[in-house]
């Protein structure tokens, strides 16, 4: 607790002990009356000054306004009371005067604390944040500074068990990484020399030299948490209509307030010539400020969405606002790009098919024509090949453009290509209906066989769809640029409903489109990628997902969910924890404004009383803020 | 431009009432209240004094809710 809790605490205790004591206390109920008045005093004299400054200023309905007259006007009512010889009940009007300041403070310090309490949780969460970059001085002494100072270029040292504080690569050292503070993952890493690190990243085993590529402030852990933090400020729907809801409710309520104590006494006396029944009514509009206190709802609404935010960004999934929290848990529709998102956008020999001679041997040449080229196919063959080349056998390379390569090992000659290489050079080449890049060969003008280089699904793809499916997503898509065959394959195993292929990144914005006017008002289509070339896709759709956005920064600009880690599972837990979110924000606004509705009916026809208005503002307050920080606990969806 | 200073407030629907109260201010072309975060992201019309729009919006907030502060 701060000061200014403990402080409030303080007069909570003391001027329960001096309700308890008067209670006691055997004197003349008059008496007793006017001593009730300092603990009224000792708990509601600041909310007493606040009211009266908002009235100068024209800031009649704020909850001090309303409780200083609720208060004031039973204890009015009970001195009017008293004087006209209705002792026991004007005592009782005192009484609860005294009774709903109290309770209307302890409900406010239990507001403050349990808001300080949640938004201190959630930093700690969110404490990637790290205080000191060890750096040497000219003597070889380390030295910590603060990261912020630390230029770009600089050589900063970090221990095991420290925190990475800036973005870089390793000049010395290598190290087993714990990212789980970025993916909510605690699977290590291991890192060498040459190695790009993160920051935020912890470093387990060794010592490592780091040269920084960025200034901390570029670095991805401070990007991340502005990030987070920045989410709260993009207010969702259900926020702006709380807002707007108690600004006009608290003044209606006011002024139904006035009504309800001035037009049944008035109504009486004249229609019904009976006795106007004053008091009575004067209570029942009282109750009727008591209950009408917004507080439980405008609290509650934008602390669930933060603490959603939170626990998301515990478990590896920033959320970027909570509109994009509420938007998200309506989604039905999930576009996913291919490559990089549901396969690992690493591409692997996965299949040697020789015509007479050895696949090891058809691997070699492979491997040893394809030796001075860069592509992503011929690194893909050497990894597999295994063995260091031996390039003095490689002659007479020819690259031909969009082909493939010839040339002389040990002095055969060797073609390695597509299709249309083989007719180039008359060969009759296989027909391969697999999924995949084919490397057809040749040795010395006769067919040799191909091997097959495939792109390998994520291990929790098909497991992903599957759960996607059980969370209630009606189509999932996918949308690729590659060949047709190689499309199909990859959508029939992760059981994929539609699936597009060969598109231009053009293509797949207005495929996006074509699918947004399909579907209904209420229903979300999300677009997932892996964030490299997907930014006009992630824009469009309703909600743009990156995965994988380790470290990216293009990334983690254009999407509105970020994913950190590669795990399409991840995908499955967002939509999750992004419902249960929702589920409680709207729990909170049903239940408060339920409660408040009902309490207000009974108020007005005079079954509720001031005991009932109290627990109308402050227990629905109290509850509505323990059901919010209900959303920070995301470990077991 | 937009500027985010830290602020002190005890209610939510204060906060609320704070935004607006800021959104209102003249320099001010639009503003959000994070009571969450306790902070305030401002952002300003071009070429307004950013100190002097500061001092009135702190002015305007203390005015709908007396116990609130911004650090400038």
């Amino acid at each position: 607790m701060n000061k200014k809790q403990k402080k409030v605490l303080r007069r909570i205790i003391l001027a329960s002990l001096g309700i308890v004591i008067l209670e006691l206390l055997p004197v003349m109920e008059a008496l007793k009356f006017i001593l009730y008045l300092i603990p009224y005093l000792i708990i509601g004299y600041d909310i007493l000054k606040k009211a009266w400054k908002g009235i100068r200023n024209k800031q009649v309905f704020d909850e001090n306004f309303l409780m200083a007259i609720a208060t004031v006007g039973a204890i009015a009512l009970g001195i009017y009371r008293v004087l006209n010889g209705e002792m026991a009940e004007g005592l009782e009007n005192g009484r609860e005067g005294v009774a709903v300041m109290l309770f209307y403070q302890i409900g406010e310090l239990f507001q403050s604390y349990a808001v300080g309490k949640s938004r201190r949780n959630i930093s700690e969460l969110m404490d990637i944040r790290p205080d000191y970059a060890n750096v040497e001085d000219e003597n070889g002494r380390l030295e910590q500074i603060d990261p912020d100072e630390v230029e770009v270029g600089s050589v900063i040292l970090v221990q095991p068990g420290e925190k990475i504080p800036i973005d870089g690569i390793i000049i010395e050292g290598s190290t087993t990484l714990n990212t789980s503070a970025l993916t909510g993952e605690s699977l290590p890493r291991e890192v060498m020399v040459g190695d790009e690190v993160i920051s935020g990243c912890i470093n387990i085993s060794g010592v490592l030299k780091i040269r920084t590529t960025k200034e901390f402030g570029e670095s991805t852990v401070s990007k991340i948490l502005e990030l987070v933090e920045d989410a709260s400020s993009r207010k969702s729907k259900s926020e702006n209509f709380i807002s707007k809801f108690a600004k006009y409710y608290t003044p209606a309520v006011c002024y139904g307030a006035v009504a309800l104590a001035l037009v049944p006494p008035v109504f009486r006396m004249l229609v019904m010539s009976a006795a106007p029944e004053w008091g009575v009514w004067v209570l029942r509009a009282l109750t009727f400020l008591v209950i009408s206190c917004p507080c439980a709802l405008v609290i509650s609404i934008p602390l669930s969405f933060f603490a959603g935010i939170g626990g998301a960004s515990n478990a590896g999934v920033l959320v970027k606002g909570s509109n994009y929290l509420e938007t998200f848990a309506q989604t039905r529709y999930v576009v996913f790009d291919k490559t990089g998102t549901l396969t690992q956008g690493v591409f692997e020999v996965s299949r040697i098919v020789p015509e007479q001679m050895e696949d090891y041997k058809l691997l070699e040449y492979a491997a040893l024509v394809e030796s001075y080229s860069t592509h992503p196919i011929s690194k893909s063959l050497q990894k597999a090949y295994g063995k260091e080349r031996d390039t003095s056998r490689v002659t007479n390379v020819e690259e031909i453009s969009g082909n493939g390569v010839t040339a002389l090992v040990d002095g055969m000659v060797v073609a390695a290509g597509n299709e249309k290489l083989m007719d180039r050079l008359g060969i009759k080449a296989k027909v391969v209906q697999e999924s995949g890049t084919v490397v057809h060969m040749a040795v010395n003008g006769s067919y040799a066989g191909y091997i097959l280089i495939a792109d390998k699904l994520k291990p929790t793809a098909k497991e992903a769809i599957k759960a996607l499916k059980k969370v209630g997503i009606k189509k999932t898509v996918m949308l690729t640029g590659d060949r047709a065959e190689t499309a199909r394959e990859v959508a029939r195993e992760l059981g994929i409903d539609e699936v597009y292929s060969e598109l231009l990144p053009a293509d797949k914005v207005s495929k996006v489109e074509e699918l947004l006017q399909y579907k209904g008002d209420k229903e979300k289509l999300a677009f997932v990628g892996d964030g490299i070339n997907d930014a006009p896709v992630l824009s469009r759709a309703d909600i743009g997902i990156a995965m994988g956005a380790l470290g990216s920064d293009a990334a983690i600009e254009a999407a509105d969910i970020v994913l950190m880690d590669d795990d399409p599972l991840k995908m499955v837990k967002a939509i999750k924890i992004s419902r249960k979110c929702i589920r409680i924000v709207y729990q909170n606004i049903y239940f408060a404004i339920g409660i408040k509705v009902i309490c207000l009916a009974l108020g007005a026809v005079g079954i509720a009383n001031m005991w009932v208005a109290i627990f109308a503002d402050v227990g629905v307050m109290v509850l509505a803020v323990l059901n919010a920080i209900r959303a920070l606990s995301v470990k077991k969806l | 431009m937009k500027k985010t200073y830290k602020i002190e407030v005890d209610c939510a629907n204060c906060a609320n009432k704070m935004e607006e109260a800021t959104k209102k201010t003249a320099g001010v072309k639009d503003a959000t209240v994070n009571f969450m975060t306790l902070k305030m992201n401002v952002e300003f019309e071009d070429g307004a004094d950013v100190k002097a729009v500061m001092q009135e919006v702190l002015a305007n907030c203390k005015k709908v809710e007396d116990d609130c502060e911004i650090y400038l």
